[in-house]
């Protein structure tokens, strides 16, 4: 008798209530869609979170490594109740962000990644998964971990997140931090914004296509040099080759 | 005094630097000493404030002047807080108008952001009293915020003009290359719409997060020399022409009008005096917009528009790039950037650029006379410089 044992690999299907698409006008006066995707859009994203990879400042390439296999699982069934929003302007993707339901009520954040810096687009797509987590799945609390400096004082320092590092985080072991409802609903006034429903016209813009990141984070111009700068106060080589990438040499 | 001519200009991104300060020193100064043609100099001025607190480093200019090969050229640090760099030219003017020096390399760098913000601005609040100002709790935001709130109660100032502000000179960094913020805002995005205030929210109100200047690393570089070096140097010639210095109360509270900045209208009308022009000959103006207040308060100490008009002026449009008075065409320290030390120098390094028709898609149209304001302190010790174009 054969054995399915692709079945018994796969994620238990637990249906979970999808998260109503949002809009909101960022700082340029540019109108972001915030919204779910599914397993058939990850390819799409996939191509854009690659490059992060290779960007080795402020973490982002621990982080894209991170998310990439996390969308890759969910992609190929190999995560528990897995969702992932996305957010977009005209199209392009410029935030991505995703988490898993632990249990009833608990909440996992995994990653909060902007593809475009600046004007709060990161700190927008958390307040939304976070508001997925609390208004729709119902949460108690959400365990988070920041990677990068920037993430600490986004979550831990804006949310006034409370320890709880008694529990290890899926993210590396290390301990998490935990956004209660009530620190949520505490914040909700200053730090969640959007409405709904969205416009036709935007909303469709969204969905036709994942568009890339017209100006992607980058890595330093010069990393070698700017990690051999820590220890060298005359730095010499990295003002050499500063000098010839402007072409002056 | 003899004259003194600008002839050498160089610039690092005002961003975050992933190099060391004495690095961010030198590196603008070798393109300036290429900008000029020139690999020798006599002395060398380093404007800076903090790299003793931040950088753990002291004697600065000695690393410099090192780095750059520049030795045995003299070299020393200025520091006057957020107006380093405009006290750095001066007193390099000094050098060369007194017949000391015949070339002198000015360089300004600071490296704010090798620590964390509050770090930072608790560096830069060092500037205010300590007995009577700082051990409160003050610092630059909140005296801004305060000068705010009176400056809107007296004229009629409201958050639409510092806003307006903001506006304009994120408009005018997505023209420069070298700014810290290449962003563009709106109105509707930081005032008006449901999510402006998530977006734009007060950090000291009535100031909000886009009326205050970004914390920056950065250089910038002038190299002055004496006219017979400059007119041997194939540029076109740059003159700085006037320079103005005047100080102010330490406290703020002990001004008898707080909302008078006596001390840029004295160093202006003393650079204006200097240089033998009036504010309404000057076509083009960098302004030490760490808050957009400031931009408006000092349009009108200057005496580009009357008390209390400045933001009038902004309505008409007056002080947008192809208006009556382009003002921090650069982007200011608003959108620019504010390395503390290098500000000065980076104002000079705008104006100059101005002058000889190479600021590119920013290009005031004939500009023949520039205007830097450098305000240190809460206005308790401004630079205001002249410069003019001669052929």
């Amino acid at each position: 008798m054969s054995i399915d044992v692709e079945k018994i690999l796969r994620p238990t299907d637990n249906p979970f209530p999808p998260f109503q698409p949002k809009y909101m006008m960022l700082a340029g006066g540019e109108e972001m869609v915030i919204r779910q995707v599914s397993r058939e859009d990850i390819p799409d994203i996939l191509k854009h979170v690659e490059p992060l990879l290779h960007v080795e400042r402020d973490y982002y390439d621990v982080v894209a490594a991170r998310l990439y296999s996390e969308l890759l699982a969910y992609y190929r069934y190999r995560v528990q109740d897995e969702y992932v929003l996305v957010a977009q302007i005209n199209g392009e993707l410029v935030a991505v962000v995703n988490g898993r339901s632990l249990s009833k009520d608990v909440g996992m954040s995994y990653h909060t990644v902007a593809l475009r810096r600046g004007l709060r687009v990161g700190a927008h797509a958390f307040a939304s998964k976070m508001e997925y987590h609390f208004d729709i799945l119902g949460q108690k609390e959400v365990l988070i971990v920041a990677e990068s400096p920037i993430g600490f004082r986004r979550w831990m320092i804006e949310y006034e997140l409370e320890k709880r590092f008694h529990m290890a985080h899926e993210l590396g072991g290390v301990p998490s931090w935990s956004l209660t409802k009530e620190l949520f609903n505490k914040a909700r006034a200053t730090l969640v914004v959007g409405r709904r429903p969205v416009p036709k016209h935007l909303l469709e813009k969204a969905k036709a296509a994942i568009l890339p990141p017209t100006d992607p984070p980058k890595a330093p111009a010069d990393l070698l040099a700017a990690t051999r700068s820590m220890y060298d106060s005359t730095g010499t080589a990295l003002m050499s080759q500063r000098w010839q990438q402007e072409g002056n040499a | 005094m003899r004259e003194v001519y600008a002839v050498g200009v160089g610039i690092t991104s005002f961003t975050r630097l992933e190099y060391p300060l004495s690095e961010i020193a030198a590196y603008p100064a070798m393109m300036a000493l290429k900008d000029a043609g020139l690999s020798k100099v006599d002395h060398v001025y380093v404007a800076n404030m903090a790299a003793a607190r931040l950088n753990h480093q002291s004697g600065l200019a000695s690393a410099v002047v090192d780095t750059l090969s520049l030795t045995p050229a003299g070299a020393e640090v200025i520091e006057n807080g957020p107006a380093s760099g405009a006290s750095a030219l001066k007193q390099g003017y000094m050098a060369i108008a007194s017949g000391l020096h015949d070339v002198v390399l000015v360089t300004g760098a600071e490296r704010l952001r090798e620590v964390n913000n509050l770090e930072a601005t608790d560096a830069v609040a060092t500037l205010s009293h300590p007995l009577a100002e700082y051990i409160y709790g003050v610092t630059l935001p909140s005296l801004a915020a305060m000068f705010t709130r009176l400056y809107m109660q007296k004229y009629g100032v409201t958050e639409r003009h510092l806003a307006m502000v903001a506006v304009k000179n994120h408009d005018n960094a997505l023209l420069n290359f070298y700014a810290h913020l290449h962003e563009k805002v709106t109105l509707e995005g930081i005032l008006d719409s449901p999510e402006a205030m998530t977006n734009n929210p007060y950090v000291a109100e009535p100031l909000r997060f886009f009326d205050c200047c970004p914390v920056s690393d950065g250089g910038a570089c002038v190299i002055l020399a004496s006219a017979e070096v400059a007119k041997k140097l194939k540029k076109p010639l740059v003159r700085l022409a006037g320079v103005g210095q005047a100080t102010d109360s330490h406290c703020v509270h002990e001004r008898a009008e707080p909302t008078d900045l006596l001390a840029v209208r004295g160093a202006a009308a003393q650079a204006f005096k200097m240089a033998g022009v009036t504010p309404s000959d000057v076509n083009v103006a960098e302004l030490h917009d760490a808050f957009t207040i400031l931009e408006i308060a000092e349009s009108e100490e200057v005496g580009f528009f009357k008390k209390g008009q400045g933001h009038l002026a902004l309505e008409r449009g007056e002080t947008r790039i192809g208006g009556k008075l382009p003002i921090n065409t650069s982007g200011g320290l608003k959108a620019k950037g504010h390395p503390v030390g290098a500000t000065g120098v980076g104002q000079a390094h705008e104006i100059i650029l101005q002058l000889r028709g190479e600021a590119e898609k920013r290009q005031v149209k004939d500009a023949k006379i520039g205007f830097t304001c450098n305000f240190g302190g809460f206005g308790n010790n401004v630079v205001c410089l002249v410069f003019k174009r001669e052929n």
